[in-house]
């Protein structure tokens, strides 16, 4: 384990309690009402490789008793050290042992088969996937996927920005393979700068127009 | 590998483990003393402190099989100081650390204010007359008491030889 470099470290929640609790309202509200774009506000120093949202909700889900697997562009990085020293989670190298997993805008995610998606018995043992991403719309619009399920009224729509077109269609594939599932399954959490969508394993996505 | 950080030995170099260790042990008293107006700054902090519970380990006689030896309360902080000039931007640079034994934050919190202020170099002196050495001292003095009130109970242990001669005493018990 390597010595973690302090003096570059940022603070935490200015106040633990208070500051966890708001950020974990925001991601209940985002797993409520699947495809809707909630606001993440902390005061929390997050590092400067992910201005984003995700630092935030990762500092008030994890604890010690959650191990984390981080994508390439995360790891050995300030935001590992970071989470580390705040959270006290462990940090594992293949994302079969991870709980929960964190990846950098662009980076290449797990295999859906590498995921751990719960038992039937226990479908809540199943990984919680923080996926950076640079923007996100939920607008109806062009290519805009359809989301339905509970927590939608009637349909909701999201578009991943900024992000190849193959790569799109990769995630929506693993999404519906994983669908069959039910209900084990992988949770997801698509987080911009100033906030989050919920994906969780009930909502049905597909491609516009389908 | 063991390695003693707790030696009150004035003669070792004051390296940031030794001067860790003194902090630990130092009474809240002689940390607030010392450190005059900077026991009264606030803080950034990176972790509030905090009191958990660690297992202690002993080894018998010092090189046996480890063994649990109890619980201790520990209270730990990390902090970073604000700047003299009454700035309090983040990038003020070094961090202070304290893992303290028991429940009082202030100490722990003091601890981590001394060893902020020994890593930087503009401070180090000051703290080191004014802390460190009184605390080394002070640390010495109540070692070499504990030392002495051990020694007095202190019993010798003699066998006394069975005599020789009358060699017959014993085949006839």
């Amino acid at each position: 384990m390597s010595a973690v470099n302090l003096a570059t470290l940022g603070a935490g929640f200015g106040d633990i309690a208070l500051g966890s609790q708001s950020v974990f309202r925001s991601v209940l509200s985002a797993f409520s009402y699947p495809g809707r774009s909630v606001a993440v506000v902390s005061d929390a120093e997050v590092p400067d490789i992910s201005r984003s949202a995700s630092a935030a909700v990762l500092l008030a889900l994890l604890d010690a008793q959650t191990p984390l697997w981080l994508s390439a562009g995360l790891v050995n990085t300030g935001a590992a050290a970071w989470l580390r020293f705040h959270t006290g989670c462990t940090l594992v190298d293949s994302p079969e042992q991870a709980q929960f997993v964190w990846a950098a805008h662009l980076d290449e995610l797990p295999d859906a088969s590498q995921l751990c998606a719960g038992t039937d018995v226990n479908p809540e043992f199943s990984v919680t996937c923080i996926i950076d991403v640079a923007s996100l719309s939920t607008l109806a619009q062009d290519h805009a996927w359809e989301l339905t399920g509970p927590g939608i009224k009637d349909k909701a729509y999201l578009t991943i920005e900024a992000v190849a077109p193959s790569s799109r269609a990769r995630f929506l594939q693993q999404q519906q393979a994983r669908q069959a599932l039910f209900p084990r399954g992988v949770d997801i959490v698509l987080a911009t700068a100033q906030g989050i969508v919920g994906l969780p394993r009930t909502t049905q996505i597909s491609p516009s127009g389908a | 590998m063991l390695q003693a950080y707790d030696s009150t030995v004035a003669s070792l170099p004051l390296t940031r483990p030794l001067w860790m260790a003194l902090l630990a042990r130092a009474p809240i008293a002689m940390l607030e003393e010392a450190l005059h107006a900077h026991a009264q700054l606030t803080p950034i902090w990176l972790r509030r402190p905090e009191t958990g519970l660690m297992m202690v380990e002993g080894r018998t006689g010092g090189t046996g099989q480890r063994f649990n030896l109890g619980e201790v309360t520990v209270t730990r902080c990390a902090l970073r100081l604000p700047h003299a000039n009454g700035q309090t931007a983040s990038d003020s640079g070094v961090v202070g650390v304290a893992y303290v034994m028991g429940r009082i934050a202030k100490q722990a919190k003091l601890a981590a204010i001394a060893d902020a202020l020994l890593q930087d170099p503009a401070q180090a002196s000051w703290v080191q007359s004014q802390l460190i050495e009184p605390l080394r001292l002070h640390l010495g003095q109540l070692e070499a008491q504990r030392c002495t009130d051990a020694a007095s109970t202190k019993v010798e242990f003699f066998t006394v030889a069975r005599e020789a001669g009358s060699g017959n005493e014993g085949d006839e018990e």
